[in-house]
């Protein structure tokens, strides 16, 4: 075959050039969208004056007064009652003191974050318990309507979700699941089940069914045969869906706000509320953030491999 | 073991009959092969049988029980998939356990090792217990679906297609095997293939299926020697018969009705003679024999020769007839009086 005939399209192996270009671009695709996220790093790290200093500060002696500002609330003192206060007993007594207050009690980041923890975790498990089985159900037995079921299910992502947000908030409010944290999974369930359940469906299409019925000869029953032959199959397609599940509660805010004021509310409508002297903390705020990330990254990490096979649907099995 | 018994079954799919009033025996220790194109029913048999699917006429009985109300899990017998039969995330042992540990059947684990072990070196696994069942080669896998099922010792095995997906090697080599297998165990056997050489080798009786209806049952002998219809004559014999307009050749008078004239090797006749109405038009050479291809006319006649055979491409020949099978109008066969 002659070199002209080497196009786009040819399967041979691309050049050493295209192949040093394509990685460039990546690389350069890769430093742009984690810019937002460094800056956020670095803020947490800053003292509140370098964190408004203007022209920003690249180069700054890092602080961990944002971390402190995070976990404490605070209150002025004069010097005097804080000189008759013994040694300083942490790190945060220390820089606290040195913009002349006290550490007066801990802030609600902690208890904030709980509630996304168990939020975000618990409507993930429930979307996903539901959508695999909702998923078995149409992939396998003759339902009737199912497409247009399948079809009803997807037609609840068509629309912003806060568009039904008013009377969620009070239907909420009736039935006195505002401010609870078992609304607040009900509600992300609700929206991440349709996810799911497409999602899964997919999956599960794609596991032959004479698995099942090879266990249902050799004596299990059907629900038996589910769970040891079906669910171990759709682990990639669980990690996957769980993943997208999280994500998606993890991180929403509009319900949040609306619904979570006091007992319930996560960490997103928390975050930004961190105010100190004189106008937002933003070292505390990228401290928060930062923290806030973690969860997510230690799930998606430690189900990765899961998901890169689970995003390309089988595409590339075994 | 046990005998099976398919009374006047018929199942559809819609618009689509898939089984019409199968009637079919199948007694114990018998090895019973149903053979037909794709899409002739015979995967929807063996289901019906297993109680994957339920017939939406006939019967089923099995081991003298009718099995209209019985679960698949309740008939006490093994169905081994063509493919996909293996459990990925499961060992080779784990695999070969995983009937025993069923809730129906809950048997204790030193029982169970020993039992797989034993299917195992029977079919020659022992050494690949251990391994991941998505690290073996392909006759390895299929013979973890057998052993699969002999670990069971079922009342009944029932097969579709389990040797299709490998290559010819090893096809030729798991056929013989299972046939011995299944003498040595004495089991009653309903077994699905497309394949003639399987169906003809290792059934005791032979059912020939096309579009839903059973045409024919009998052994391989009867249904190859004595096939009831043309479609079961072509389905058997290699090189397929040869199909000519009755008359076309010289053999006495013709049974009345008779349309087509089907010839097997064996029922061919052929002399070199350079007056002869036809031409040989080229010899396969297949080492063993060689298929001679003959033109007679506007028809073409394939046939079986010695390796030292005599004729080569170009070659006038006289074709005779000796006994063949006489096909009416609808292709049924018609005896000569």
């Amino acid at each position: 075959m002659s070199q002209a005939l080497t196009t786009a399209h040819s399967v041979v192996a691309p050049s050493v050039l295209s192949k040093r270009i394509a990685g460039a671009i990546v690389i350069l695709y890769a430093l742009v969208s984690m810019i937002p996220l460094a800056w956020i790093l670095m803020t947490g790290f800053k003292t509140p004056p370098d964190s408004i200093a203007y022209p920003p500060k690249i180069v700054f002696a890092p602080s961990l007064e944002g971390y402190c500002n995070l976990f404490t609330t605070r209150t002025r003192q004069t010097q005097e009652y804080i000189q008759s206060l013994g040694p300083p007993q942490t790190i945060c007594d220390e820089i606290t003191r040195k913009r002349d207050m006290v550490i007066a009690g801990p802030s609600n980041y902690v208890p904030r974050f709980w509630n996304s923890l168990v939020i975000a975790f618990g409507s993930t498990f429930c979307a996903v318990s539901l959508g695999v089985l909702s998923a078995y159900a149409f992939s396998r037995f003759r339902i009737p309507l199912a497409d247009d079921l399948l079809f009803f299910i997807l037609s609840t992502r068509m629309m912003p979700p806060i568009a039904v947000a008013i009377p969620i908030y009070l239907m909420y409010r009736k039935l006195g699941l505002s401010d609870t944290a078992l609304g607040m999974i009900l509600l992300y369930t609700a929206v991440n089940v349709s996810l799911a359940v497409w999602l899964l469906k997919g999956f599960i299409d794609e596991i032959p069914r004479e698995y099942e019925e090879a266990a249902m000869i050799d004596g299990y029953t059907r629900l038996h045969a589910f769970f040891k032959v079906v669910l171990p199959q759709a682990a990639t397609g669980i990690a996957a869906t769980a993943i997208f599940c999280l994500i998606f509660a993890w991180n929403e805010y509009a319900f949040a706000v609306l619904l979570t004021s006091g007992e319930a509310q996560t960490a997103p409508p928390f975050i930004p509320t961190i105010i100190g002297e004189g106008g937002m903390d933003w070292p505390a705020v990228g401290a928060g953030t930062t923290l806030f990330l973690v969860p997510l990254l230690v799930f998606t990490v430690l189900l990765r491999k899961h998901l890169l096979r689970g995003i390309t649907f089988g595409a590339v099995r075994k | 073991m046990a005998d099976v018994a398919l009374r006047n079954v018929t199942k559809r799919f819609r618009s689509v009959t898939a089984i019409d009033g199968l009637t079919l025996d199948i007694a114990d220790g018998e090895l019973t092969v149903l053979v037909g194109p794709t899409g002739a029913g015979k995967t929807t048999a063996l289901r019906i049988v297993a109680g994957l699917e339920k017939p939406d006429q006939g019967e089923v009985w099995i081991d003298g029980r009718n099995a209209a109300d019985l679960e698949p899990a309740a008939r006490d017998v093994t169905f081994v998939f063509q493919q996909y039969s293996l459990y990925p995330h499961l060992s080779v042992f784990d695999n070969l356990a995983f009937p025993l540990r069923s809730p129906a059947r809950r048997v204790a684990e030193p029982e169970i090792r020993k039992r797989v072990e034993e299917v195992a070196s029977l079919l020659r696994i022992a050494h690949k217990l251990a391994n991941k069942s998505t690290q073996l080669s392909g006759g390895e896998m299929q013979r973890v679906a057998i052993g699969r099922a002999l670990v069971r010792k079922p009342s009944v095995y029932l097969m579709d297609e389990p040797l299709s997906s490998l290559d010819a090697k090893l096809r030729g080599d798991l056929r013989v095997e299972l046939k011995r297998i299944q003498q040595d165990l004495g089991a009653t056997i309903l077994y699905v293939t497309h394949d003639q050489i399987e169906a003809m080798t290792m059934a005791n009786r032979i059912g020939v299926i096309d579009k839903g209806r059973l045409i024919q049952v009998g052994s391989p002998r009867q249904i190859y020697e004595d096939p009831v219809t043309l479609y079961v004559a072509q389905r058997f014999g290699q090189p397929q018969i040869n199909v000519l307009p009755a008359g076309l050749l010289p053999n006495g008078a013709l049974p009345p009705g008779a349309v087509t004239v089907g010839a097997r090797t064996e029922h061919l006749d052929l002399r070199k003679d350079g007056g002869g109405e036809a031409l040989v038009e080229w010899v396969e050479h297949l080492g063993d024999q060689n298929h001679l291809h003959v033109r007679l006319g506007a028809h073409r006649i394939t046939t079986l020769t010695p390796p030292d055979t005599p004729f080569k491409s170009g070659d006038r020949v006289a074709v005779g007839l000796t006994k063949p099978l006489y096909f009416d109008a609808r292709g049924l066969r018609v005896r000569s009086a």
